[in-house]
């Protein structure tokens, strides 16, 4: 697999200023918002029953990034968490791990004993989430304390304030500098908040910039503001990482977050994957949901496919 | 198609419709046989299956219904607007009530994608009727004057690519000015009219206000010859179109023709590519490119030519073609046998012609008429696929370099219904579109349609607009003092 080194070569090193990378950014494709939405609206019109709404009910649950994000969580909580993560659903072993749990740093330790040995991963959310508002070596510091507890992945936020103050080679130092800190030891999300970019043509500049950066994966949002992922703009960094691997050969992955809260979505999600960056993406190493309402509805989806029957929200557990 | 992710197959349910094994005539508010006893039947494109067997309407039906038709006016005509208006409403309703077995109706007789006719034609059919409802009783404030005044018996004639919402094109206004009407359906595609009769009827509509003949192109000449009728309205071919226009030049009848056309679909160097994308496939392969207003050529500026035809066939790998019911398909069939044919002879000629022809891999049901998606480059200007209307999914690829050259060769065709521009430089859209000879101009978009935007066409793709308040315009006579016509 090239590396993102390659990748810059290969697109000509727009990243040598600060010019070269707005004239790059700003160079890229516009977004037509009807036809984006248009589009992922016709593709939310597929109709996925019964061996496919199996096979893509399993998909999802793999695909989940079961998360607790909360001032108030504990270590008995994330501790629930990570067995729910292994077991999402006691009653049937059957039932797929989740593919990681998403935790705050301090309850990294915590989470990677209470996944131990099962193959699910931690993430965190390093960089002082959600707003981002801290000195790069704070942030820097954060995610060097994720890592050291363990922390198989990092979830940063970018700095929303720079993007749209058009520092773009404020972003893309600071993506480069926690890439540099996770180093071989964590894959690196890189989060947009792209409720806060507020336009597609921001989302996709943001995308891009991400890549070029070294993000192993792009993400729609923290899950905390008003906007979180929608299926437009998963749409759009579908688009992105499809274009990204045509160029440069780099394959990166995709994270929606926030608001996906039923199977129905989920569903409409991978139809997405599936017609737009196509079948390399259909597996938890390119692909994750960061939900954590959604593993119930996924679970309770699965009862009722195996048994004919539907079951209840006391069938499958509470966090 | 990913093999990860098969979508199982997910049908719609063909038990919601009702198909009688046949179907008179329907003159004066009655089905009836015709005269001569004569039957055609009608198949379904993608399985070839029979679905029922029609009357066939000779001289001696047409007489009757436009008979009928004038008997009927004089009462239709006298109404109050707001009278007309409720049956219309009605109508629309029923149509609404009834959308999906109307869907799955035309998808089996027609062999358009149960997408469509569910989420494009059925609610544009039961948003004609609501919009000309509303006109019913406005038609003093219109814009043709004070009391404009009905023409009499209108004797239309509808193809079948779109045979519910060309019929709501043409009823719709008409009932709405107080016309009556003698519609002829495509012979292929008779049911959905049929089954529009008894909605008439349904609806409480009084006999011989709409009477539907289904029947051969022998059937509308003999209507478009009849002498009482006063208006003709005809969407279809430009060579029959023409031997309407010569039939009935110097009769004084009024007459409108949507013909043919060969749409011009532009891309700027600096347009969403990914939305072009899209617009692209809708312009061209919407009902297998059964479409008059198609971007069936495709003028791309020479410096993003590789990057557009890339993501584009790399799109066309995507599309699901097969049984149009189920609710997943994006390609149907194509209506006829003969309708393949000519599609096939055309496609043949393009290759011949040296342009290179392209389709993503695909296999096709082996009952039933299909053709793969179609993509042609190297096409130039002096290509017949660049200018002859294929009417199938075939796109001919052509480049320009500057927006000049685009108008040019946009312009240059016998046709001028449609056109689309795609860039996202607003004063580029309004420079290139007031140059543009054609009807329809998309921007950013493509085959939208909406009951209140008039459609027609310019040079042989006919004359005349329909929908919008244009659209009532065909209908309606100017007022003139009482006792004068």
């Amino acid at each position: 697999m090239p590396t993102t080194a390659h990748a810059a070569h290969a697109l000509g090193d727009v990243t040598a200023s600060d010019s070269t990378l707005r004239r790059f950014l700003h160079g890229l494709p516009g977004v037509d918002a009807v036809g984006l939405e248009a589009r992922a609206a016709s593709l939310g019109t597929r109709s996925i029953k019964t061996t496919a709404k199996a096979y893509a009910i399993d998909l999802a649950i793999s695909m989940v990034d079961l998360t607790t994000l909360e001032g108030a969580d504990t270590p008995g909580k994330v501790r629930a968490l990570g067995a729910k993560a292994v077991h999402p659903d006691p009653t049937d072993r059957t039932t797929p791990t989740t593919a990681a749990v998403c935790v705050y740093p301090d309850m990294v330790a915590v989470a990677k004993e209470a996944v131990a040995g099962s193959g699910v991963k931690v993430a965190s959310v390093a960089t002082a989430f959600p707003a981002g508002r801290a000195a790069l070596d704070v942030k820097l510091a954060d995610v060097r304390d994720a890592i050291a507890a363990g922390a198989d992945e990092i979830d940063m936020v970018i700095d929303r304030g720079a993007f749209l103050a058009g520092k773009y080679m404020k972003v893309y130092d600071e993506i480069t500098a926690v890439k540099e800190t996770c180093g071989t030891s964590a894959r690196l999300k890189v989060i947009f908040e792209t409720g806060e970019l507020s336009t597609y043509d921001n989302i996709r500049r943001a995308s891009w910039l991400g890549m070029l950066a070294g993000a192993d994966f792009i993400k729609t949002s923290t899950g905390k503001v008003a906007v979180n992922a929608t299926p437009a703009n998963t749409l759009l960094m579908l688009e992105a990482v499809r274009d990204f691997r045509a160029q440069t050969g780099v394959q990166i992955g995709v994270k929606p977050a926030g608001g996906i809260r039923t199977t129905k979505d989920a569903i409409k999600f991978l139809v997405l994957v599936n017609e737009t960056a196509g079948e390399d993406w259909l597996d938890n190493h390119w692909f994750r949901f960061g939900a954590s309402s959604l593993l119930n509805d996924l679970l309770m989806q699965r009862q009722k496919l195996a048994t004919g029957r539907y079951s209840g929200p006391d069938y499958v557990t509470v966090d | 198609m990913a093999s990860a992710f098969e979508y199982a197959p997910a049908p719609e349910s063909r038990s919601v419709v009702d198909i009688a094994p046949s179907y008179g005539l329907f003159i004066d508010g009655e089905f009836s046989e015709a005269a001569d006893g004569k039957v055609f039947k009608t198949v379904s494109p993608s399985t070839e299956e029979v679905l029922s067997e029609v009357a066939q309407a000779g001289t001696e039906d047409v007489d009757r219904a436009v008979k009928a038709a004038r008997k009927a006016f004089e009462k239709w005509s006298a109404l109050p607007g707001s009278e007309r208006a409720k049956y219309l409403f009605r109508i629309a309703r029923i149509i609404q009530e009834r959308s999906r077995e109307l869907a799955v109706l035309e998808t089996l007789d027609n062999g358009k994608p149960i997408k469509e006719t569910r989420d494009a034609d059925l609610p544009l059919v039961a948003a004609h009727f609501f919009y000309y409802a509303g006109w019913a009783d406005k038609l003093d404030h219109a814009g043709f004057g004070a009391n404009p005044r009905p023409l009499g018996v209108a004797g239309q004639v509808i193809p079948w690519n779109f045979p519910l919402l060309m019929l709501a094109w043409k009823i719709a206004p008409a009932l709405a000015t107080g016309n009556t009407v003698v519609l002829k359906p495509a012979e292929t595609t008779p049911l959905s009219a049929l089954f529009f009769a008894d909605i008439c009827r349904q609806a409480g509509l009084p006999k011989g206000v709409v009477n539907i003949l289904p029947g051969y192109g022998d059937t509308g000449a003999a209507l478009v010859e009849h002498p009482d009728v006063n208006k003709v309205a005809f969407t279809g071919s430009t060579a029959v179109g023409k031997a309407i226009a010569r039939q009935v030049a110097g009769t004084g009848k009024k007459v409108t023709l949507e013909l043919g056309g060969k749409g011009a679909n532009i891309v700027f160097d600096d347009a969403p590519i990914d939305q072009a994308v899209e617009g692209i496939v809708s312009g061209i392969f919407f009902n297998q490119g059964q479409v008059c207003c198609a971007g069936s050529r495709l003028l791309v500026q020479e410096s993003i030519q590789d990057e557009l035809l890339d993501s584009l066939k790399r799109r066309l790998s995507t599309l699901r073609l097969g049984d149009p019911l189920d609710k997943n398909t994006d390609i149907g069939a194509i209506n006829s046998a003969e309708q393949l044919a000519r599609i096939t002879s055309l496609v043949e000629q393009g290759e011949a012609e040296g342009a290179e022809r392209w389709s993503p891999a695909c296999e096709l049901p082996s009952s039933g008429y299909w053709f793969a998606p179609t993509l042609f480059t190297n096409v130039t200007q002096a290509h017949t696929i660049a200018r002859d209307e294929i009417f199938g999914p075939v796109l001919s690829v052509l480049t320009f370099r500057t927006p000049d050259e685009a108008v040019a060769k946009a312009n240059n065709s016998q046709y001028g219904l449609s056109a689309g521009i795609w860039t996202e430089k607003g004063s580029r859209i309004l420079a290139v579109a007031s140059k543009l000879r054609a009807g329809v101009i998309w921007s950013n978009t493509f085959n939208k349609f909406d009951p209140t935007s008039p459609f027609g066409g310019y040079k042989e793709s006919g004359f005349g607009r329909e929908g919008g308040r244009h659209g009532l315009e065909a209908y309606l006579a100017p007022s003139s003092p009482k006792g004068e016509r």
